[in-house]
C-alpha cells in the first residue's frame, strides 16, 4: 500500500553501483549475525545502511544488495516498497519526517508541519530548491508523550515549538556547512 | 512515585545502562537463580503462577503462551521480542529499552533458558534505530561478561541474542508479520493456525512476547511468580507501564500498580497531575489507539458507576457500549477543546497508511473510512456518511486474516457510539467546520478534581 510513487527503473540511472569497502565490512557484519542459510534476513538492515549512506534508496543500490545477498532484485525491491522509510526517490539531505497521528496531533502537530512548510517554503514531500531538506509527514513515531515530534537521521525531536524547529533548522543548516 | 516499581525502579541510578553499574544493582540475578538453580519448567511454571499476560495490548497469559511451545527433537527453538512499539499511544519499551536496556536482556536469557532457545532476537522498529544502537552495546558488554555465548555462567546453556530493526511499518508488531519481517520479507501477516509456537520463525517453534512481557519475568524469577500475583486485582497482576500522551499536565511513562483508580492516575500527583492548561477532559483512550474512546463521564467511573480502574477487567467493564480496554496501555488523554472527528480521522487515515494490503475488507476498507472521514472533517460530508462508516466497520470487523482491521474499525465505531452529535456537527455546520476544529463544546466534560 505504500510509496507507490517510487520512480520507475526507466526514469533511474541505472548505472551499477558499487559499496565502499566500510559498507561492505557492515553489511558483512550484519549477515554473519544470521545462520547460514537465513542471510535474507539481513535485508531490511542492509537497506538502513544502503541509506544511511546514499541518501536514498535507488534501483542500482538495490540491485547490488540482491546481488550480496544472492537473492532476485525483486525480492529486494518488493521489501523496500513496503517499508516506508525507505525513499524511493531522491530526497534533500536533511529529510523532516513529521508525525501527524493522533497524540502528536493533540498537542499542536498541525501547526508544527504548517510552520515548517512556511519556514522552508515547501508543501509536505517537497524538497528546498538547494537540496537541503525534504518535508514529509510521519504516522506515528512512538514518542507521542514528547509530542510533537520530528524525526531526522533517526534522531527524534521532541516537545516542538516554533523557535525550537529555528533552531533545528538552522543547527542541520551550520552542519551541513561542516561537510 | 506511588506504589512498588519492578521494572523501572532503578532507572534513575546514574549509569544503569552499563553492564558494571546494572550488575552491582542486583542485574541478573535472575540469570543466576534460573540457570543455577532451576530447570526451564520451573521457570514457566513461576510465569504461569504470577499471571502475566502479554503487555503488547493483547492481554493473552504468557506463561500459557510459553506451554504452547512445541519441542520436536532436533528442531532449533527460539524467543522473539517484539519491540516494534507503534501502536499510537505507546512509547513504554522505547523508555525501557533506553534506560535500562541491561533488563530486557536479562529477561530474553533468563526466558530463552526457560523455552530452550539457543538463538533469540530482538525486533525493533526501524525509527528506533539509535536504541538499536544502545541494546548492540549492552548485548556485547553481556558477552564480554559471561552473560551470553556459550556456557552461561558455567551452566552449560549457549544463547545468542541478535536485533534486528524494522523499516517503519504498524503491521510488523503482529506477530506474524512481524516473523516475515525478521525472515526478510514484506510484513504480511500469516494465516493461524500454524500458530507461531508451532511454526515460527524460519518454521520453527518460536515464541513472541512484548519487550515489557520479558522485562517482566526478570522480578518474577527473582522474587517468585506468586509474590508477584501479590500484586494487582482479579486476573489483571503486577505492575504496567504506561504510556500516557494528550492533554496532560505531565505526560509520559509510568510503571503503576495494577489496580489503580483511573482518577488517581489522571489526576493524582504521583502520576500525571490532570489535565494541561487548566482545562477539562472531555475524552479518553486508555489503551492504544485502536481500543474504544471514552467520553469523560464514562473515563473514571463505570456505567453502574463504580470507580474505573486500571486493570484488564475494569476498563473493559460495560464491554463496547460503555467500557474500553487496557490495551497496550496507551493512554490518550483529550482537553475539551479536542475535536473527535479530527483525531479520529487521523486514526483512520494512520490505519489506512498501515494495512499492508492483503485482505480485500481491510485494503479497501481503511482507505474508504479515511476517505469518508476526511470529507466529514472538512465539512463536505452528510449524515449518510455516517451510517455508511458504520456500515464499512462491520465489513471489516472479523473479516481479515490479523486484528489491524478491527482495530481500524473499532475506535471509528466507538467515536460515532459517543460522540455522534459531533460528527453530526460536522455535516450541519460545515462552513464552521472548517474554521473550527474542535467542532461541538461537549457539554459532558468532567469537572476539574482536586485530589
Amino acid at each position: 500500500m505504500h510509496n507507490m510513487k517510487a520512480t520507475s527503473p526507466s526514469q533511474q540511472d541505472l548505472t551499477p553501483v558499487e559499496f565502499n569497502a566500510e559498507m561492505m565490512a557492515e553489511i558483512n557484519r550484519v549477515i554473519a549475525m544470521f545462520p547460514e542459510g537465513k542471510q535474507k534476513s539481513a535485508l531490511i538492515r542492509i537497506l538502513h545502511i544502503v541509506q544511511t549512506n546514499f541518501g536514498w534508496t535507488s534501483v542500482p543500490a538495490m540491485n547490488k544488495v540482491a546481488e550480496i545477498l544472492n537473492i532476485q532484485p525483486i525480492e529486494v525491491y518488493e521489501v523496500a516498497t513496503f517499508y516506508t522509510m525507505f525513499h524511493l526517490n531522491p530526497v534533500g539531505n536533511y529529510v523532516f519526517e513529521v508525525c501527524r497521528t493522533g497524540p502528536c496531533m493533540l498537542v499542536g502537530s498541525d501547526d508544527i508541519i504548517a510552520y515548517i512548510e512556511n519556514k522552508l517554503n515547501i508543501k509536505v514531500g517537497e524538497t528546498t530548491t538547494d537540496g537541503m531538506f525534504t518535508l514529509k509527514t510521519a504516522e506515528c513515531l512512538g514518542a507521542c508523550g514528547y509530542g510533537p515530534v520530528l524525526q531526522c537521521q533517526y534522531k527524534f525531536h521532541e516537545h516542538l515549538t516554533k523557535e525550537k524547529v529555528d533552531e533545528i533548522i538552522e543547527a542541520y543548516r551550520q552542519a551541513s556547512l561542516l561537510n | 512515585m506511588a506504589g512498588r516499581q519492578l521494572l523501572l525502579e532503578n532507572v534513575h541510578i546514574p549509569g544503569i545502562e552499563t553492564f558494571d553499574v546494572y550488575r552491582k544493582n542486583g542485574g541478573y540475578a535472575s540469570v543466576e537463580k534460573a540457570l543455577k538453580k532451576m530447570t526451564p519448567d520451573e521457570v514457566v511454571e513461576e510465569v504461569k503462577k504470577s499471571g502475566l499476560r502479554g503487555r503488547g495490548g493483547a492481554g493473552f497469559p504468557t506463561g500459557m503462551k510459553w506451554s504452547f511451545l512445541a519441542k520436536p527433537d532436533g528442531v532449533p527453538r527460539h524467543l522473539v521480542c517484539n519491540a516494534d512499539e507503534s501502536e499510537p499511544g505507546t512509547f513504554k519499551d522505547r523508555y525501557l529499552m533506553e534506560k535500562i536496556p541491561h533488563l530486557l536482556i536479562e529477561g530474553m536469557i533468563t526466558s530463552s533458558y526457560a523455552l530452550g532457545a539457543n538463538l533469540s532476537f530482538i525486533y525493533i522498529r526501524g525509527e528506533f534505530m539509535y536504541i538499536l544502537h544502545i541494546l548492540e552495546k549492552a548485548i556485547a558488554e553481556a558477552y564480554a561478561n559471561g552473560m551470553l555465548g556459550k556456557n552461561i555462567m558455567g551452566s552449560g546453556f549457549d544463547l545468542d541474542l541478535v536485533v534486528a530493526p524494522g523499516g517503519g511499518a504498524y503491521i510488523c508488531g503482529e506477530e506474524t508479520a512481524l516473523l516475515e519481517s525478521l525472515e526478510g520479507k514484506r510484513g504480511n501477516p500469516r494465516m493461524k493456525p500454524p500458530f507461531p509456537a508451532v511454526k515460527g520463525l524460519w518454521g520453527c517453534p518460536t515464541v513472541v512476547n512484548n519487550v515489557e512481557s520479558i522485562a517482566a519475568v526478570v522480578p518474577i524469577v527473582n522474587d517468585g511468580g506468586e509474590e508477584y500475583a501479590k500484586i494487582g486485582i482479579e486476573r489483571s497482576t503486577g505492575t504496567k507501564l504506561i504510556s500516557a500522551s494528550g492533554n496532560l499536565v505531565r505526560p509520559g511513562v509510568y510503571e503503576i500498580e495494577m489496580g489503580v483508580s483511573v482518577e488517581e492516575f489522571i489526576y493524582g500527583d504521583d502520576y500525571c497531575r490532570g489535565i494541561a492548561n487548566g482545562k477539562r477532559m472531555k475524552a479518553c483512550i486508555p489503551g492504544g489507539s485502536s481500543v474504544p474512546i471514552l467520553p469523560a463521564h464514562l473515563v473514571t467511573k463505570t456505567a453502574a458507576g463504580e470507580n474505573r480502574l486500571m486493570t484488564y477487567e475494569s476498563l473493559a467493564d460495560g464491554g463496547f457500549a460503555s467500557g474500553s480496554m487496557l490495551g497496550s496501555g496507551g493512554f490518550i488523554v483529550f482537553d475539551e477543546d479536542q475535536c473527535i472527528v479530527r483525531n479520529t480521522y487521523t486514526f483512520a487515515r494512520f490505519y489506512a497508511h498501515e494495512s499492508c494490503g492483503q485482505c480485500s475488507p481491510c485494503r479497501e476498507g481503511t482507505g474508504w473510512m479515511e476517505k469518508v472521514l476526511h470529507r466529514l472533517e472538512y465539512g463536505h460530508g452528510t449524515m449518510e456518511d455516517i451510517s455508511l462508516l458504520e456500515e464499512i466497520n462491520k465489513k471489516i470487523e472479523g473479516n481479515t486474516i490479523c486484528p489491524l482491521g478491527d482495530a481500524a474499525a473499532w475506535p471509528v465505531a466507538a467515536a460515532i457510539r459517543h460522540f455522534r452529535e459531533e460528527f453530526e456537527w460536522h455535516v450541519t455546520h460545515p462552513a464552521e467546520a472548517q474554521t473550527r476544529n474542535y467542532g461541538l463544546i461537549q457539554p459532558r466534560v468532567e469537572e476539574i478534581k482536586a485530589l
